[in-house]
């Protein structure tokens, strides 16, 4: 008993060291949404300049379907790596995709997807302070979130979507929600 | 010395720089105090070690004018901070809350030093009861190796 005693202190340096391991492995951005399970936030936001009058995006617009909504913006860096991405999702035609333009000038988020490809149904514009952002707990870009048939959010990911990543999680999840 | 302690005294005496800019402001002093008080505890989501008051991240700069916002329209503290929770969950909260999921990080350490003390009381205690109870007779089994020895070493 008393030798097992002895042993304590390094049992508990191996018991923190074990939770310190795991942390290692952890990504801090990836914090848990409370969004999930929740209803697409209230919103109905303006289109981008030249994509039609009717372009821009609506509570509305994401029922009936399921939808991925992808947040991005003409100063976002990641943007760029994930966006060849998405318009391979359009050109296959995997799941409709619908973006919010997040503290961007229209203008620039406009030329941005005439650059580099537009892969979006509805765009709506979200300038500062980005509220409809805030109501989706956005907490950087890109981030993209799976929205079921009601119009409940299922799923969060923060940062660029990959192919493995997408034929892994999120595909998966679209194609389970789409049976519903 | 005497213009080192007026440096040391205007040091101390200078208050920390915020990211809040003036055209954040709100034009009433208690409510922009109250924003203030509830920019100081809630965290900026992208530095994570920052309060939405310190950072100079834009998502910072959006949450400090939509608390005030809130505040304007006459939502009470309680009010905000549950706005801000309901989006971005307790984890915007610098100081965590006080619940059922919380009990081990709040009560962890209480815990831990409650249990340690008990174990060095113990130990001290023990030692004590050691020291002060005379040793149990030896058994006349004892008693006759003891007497052999003692012989051996007089010879």
């Amino acid at each position: 008993m008393r030798r097992l005693l002895t042993l304590l202190p390094v049992a508990i340096f191996a018991v923190l060291a074990l939770f310190f391991l795991k942390g290692l492995t952890l990504n801090p951005r990836d914090i848990p949404s409370v969004l999930i399970d929740r209803p697409v936030p209230e919103m109905n936001l303006a289109p981008l300049p030249g994509r039609g009058e009717a372009s821009g995006l609506s509570t509305d617009n994401l029922k009936g379907r399921v939808s991925l909504v992808n947040i991005y913006g003409s100063w976002c860096i990641s943007c760029v790596q994930e966006h060849p991405y998405l318009m391979e999702i359009k050109k296959r035609g995997d799941v409709v995709i619908q973006a919010i333009d997040w503290r961007d000038d229209p203008v620039l988020g406009a030329a941005w997807l005439k650059k580099n490809g537009d892969p979006y149904e509805r765009v709506g514009v979200d300038p500062p302070p980005g509220r409809t952002a805030v109501d989706f707990g956005v907490t950087g870009a890109p981030e993209s979130f799976i929205v079921d048939k009601a119009g409940v959010i299922r799923y969060k990911h923060v940062g660029p979507i990959n192919p493995e990543l997408w034929a892994k999680t999120l595909l998966p999840i679209i194609r389970e929600l789409e049976k519903k | 010395m005497r213009r080192l302690v007026l440096a040391l005294a205007l040091l101390s005496f200078s208050a920390p720089a915020f990211a809040v800019n003036p055209d954040e402001m709100l034009k009433d002093p208690a409510q922009e105090h109250r924003a203030r008080e509830l920019g100081k505890d809630l965290r900026c989501l992208v530095c994570q070690n920052q309060s939405i008051d310190d950072s100079d991240a834009d998502l910072a700069k959006d949450l400090r004018v939509i608390v005030r916002e809130r505040i304007a329209k006459g939502d009470s503290d309680d009010q905000v901070r549950k706005f801000v929770v309901d989006r971005y969950g307790d984890y915007v909260l610098l100081k965590p809350p006080f619940k059922a999921s919380t009990l081990a990080l709040w009560l962890g350490p209480v815990a831990l030093f409650v249990g340690a003390l008990a174990v060095i009381v113990g130990f001290y205690r023990r030692r004590r009861t050691a020291e002060a109870a005379p040793p149990p007779p030896l058994s006349v089994e004892e008693q006759k190796r003891l007497d052999k020895l003692l012989k051996e070493s007089e010879r």
